[in-house]
């Protein structure tokens, strides 16, 4: 049996490839206004709040806490040999994500668990962040 | 002309609901399009405009060809997957209301059962992985990497928050889906007619994801076509149905709020977009929650029956669960919900066939009528109108 991974690949376009070019290199980033200096995800060309176009990208600590969580079981989810825990997490730097939580025990699974982002690879090639227990990395 | 005048419903029409409907959907579309303008009596040269989904695959100018229309003068559609159902009918109320267009044909129509599965994700011929119940919404890009790919998966996620904070069960939910299945059994149109269901076998059956939705709390897939007509108050007093006044409608579309991946807005525990759409119709019809005897609220999932009670302030926060449990959304109880057995109990007709149920109601005609209807509200959550007698 092949190790090789089968996790879909992400779709990439031209207002947030700087999120998952960031990720191939194991970074989870996050888009910043060059002017007024605010964060915002998901990625978008100009920031609501001073309508700049200028923009950064800025490392994130990865840290966060679970905000909601599921497991998908029917249609089993294409790419995963075993159903995901799929997880919403809030960061700590403010912004939100959509992710997995990987070895994590259901019976642990709450609002509010502690998580820390590590990455994941994907079947072209690419990687994705996903999130583990805080303190429980392996 | 009609500049204030106001607009009403006057036709509804409908294929049967089936898994397999055996023709194309443009067909279901002419069909319920000539079943509602029949229904209105009226011929389709006087229909002058036309409105449905972006979604829908049958175009306006098709349509025309199989009706007769003879001169549009307006044609649009609406974003937002089933959201877009009810912002049909705002939109058409606006549009008899300016003068754009006098008579305004809304349709929707699907084979999403037997042509393609509506809400599953596809791998296209060139790779990759789509879901066309996503498209115009963040789930392709920000969900379908981690295994979240279809509407359930992606409405669970948003839903867990709401039932762990206000101690939501499963359990909770099944009591929605048992009453709708009660609505459903009773009405010969519903797929679900003659069939209604237990709490422990909503229970029993399977998880679709897990701890939210198992498969008794998700709305069908259908095949069908649903139409309405609308236009102006005045002239639909010379029509043959009484007309039903759209005594307000409006969209709302808060900061931060997606159709269904509903991640990015500040508290998770409430539904800005049903608030925000609650509040323009209760402002601009001076009604208030108490005013309204039966409520049609967008049940492709049952959670969003719950969180609907909530914004519309039916209930307050966290309390739709007992409100539901307490049999208040029965027929006989406080505020009947989705008599017709809504999307979960007659079919997905994204969510057009909650529409018609309110049109039905409001002119005594409903197989679980309820008593003496003078306001019916009906909800997609971005978007909601009142209906009432003219």
């Amino acid at each position: 049996m092949s190790d090789a991974p089968t996790r879909p690949d992400p779709v990439y376009t031209a207002d947030a490839t700087f999120f998952w070019e960031g990720a191939d290199r194991g970074e989870l980033l996050c888009e910043r206004c060059s002017d007024c200096a605010r964060l915002r995800h998901p990625p978008r060309p100009m920031c609501p709040h001073c309508r700049s176009t200028k923009r950064e990208t800025v490392r994130l600590s990865g840290r966060g806490r679970v905000l909601s969580w599921i497991v998908p079981r029917h249609p089993a989810p294409i790419g995963f040999a075993e159903p995901p825990v799929v997880v919403l997490v809030a960061l700590d730097e403010g912004i939100r994500l959509v992710s997995n939580l990987e070895g994590a025990d259901p019976a642990e699974l709450a609002i509010g668990l502690p998580v820390e982002a590590t990455f994941a690879p994907t079947r072209g090639g690419h990687a994705v962040p996903v999130f583990r227990r805080a303190g429980h990395a392996t | 002309m009609n500049r204030s005048g106001g607009a009403a419903i006057v036709g509804i029409g409908q294929t049967e609901f089936s898994k397999n409907s055996g023709r194309s959907e443009l067909q279901l579309a002419a069909e319920a399009s000539r079943a509602a303008l029949e229904d209105a009596s009226l011929d389709p040269s006087d229909v002058d405009g036309m409105i449905t989904f972006t979604l829908d695959s049958s175009d306006e100018i098709g349509l025309s060809r199989c009706l007769g229309v003879r001169d549009l003068a307006y044609a649009t559609r609406i974003p937002g997957g089933g959201a877009a159902s009810v912002a049909t009918v705002a939109q058409a109320m606006a549009v008899v209301e300016s003068g754009l267009a006098d008579t305004v044909l809304i349709w929707r129509a699907m084979n999403e059962r037997s042509a393609y599965r509506f809400g599953q994700p596809i791998v296209p011929p060139g790779g990759g992985l789509v879901n066309i119940a996503g498209a115009g919404t963040g789930s392709l890009l920000w969900c379908m990497p981690f295994g979240a790919q279809t509407p359930a998966s992606w409405e669970a996620l948003a839903a867990q928050h709401y039932m762990a904070t206000f101690g939501v069960t499963n359990r909770d939910l099944g009591n929605v889906s048992v009453a709708q299945r009660r609505h459903a059994a009773a009405n010969p149109a519903a797929w679900f007619y003659g069939r209604p269901i237990t709490l422990e076998e909503h229970q029993q059956s399977r998880w679709v994801v897990e701890p939210v939705l198992r498969l008794l709390d998700c709305c069908q897939e259908s095949d069908g076509g649903v139409a309405l007509v609308v236009t102006s108050l005045d002239r639909a007093r010379d029509l043959r149905q009484p007309p039903v006044r759209v005594l307000a409608a409006a969209q709302s579309i808060p900061a931060e709020v997606e159709v269904i991946s509903n991640y990015y807005h500040a508290d998770l525990t409430v539904m800005p977009e049903a608030m925000g759409t609650a509040r323009r119709i209760y402002q601009r019809s001076g009604l208030t929650p108490g005013d309204m005897q039966l409520a049609m609220l967008y049940d492709a999932f049952t959670p969003q029956v719950l969180k609907q009670l909530e914004g519309f302030g039916f209930c307050g926060r966290g309390e739709a669960k007992d409100f539901v449990r307490d049999g208040n959304i029965e027929l006989g109880g406080r505020l009947p919900v989705n008599t017709n057995g809504g999307l979960i109990g007659e079919a997905y007709i994204h969510g057009m066939n909650n529409i018609t149920e309110a049109v039905r109601q409001v002119r005594g005609t409903a197989v679980n009528q309820v008593p003496n209807v003078e306001h019916a509200l009906v909800s997609c959550a971005m978007a909601g109108a009142i209906l009432g007698r003219a």
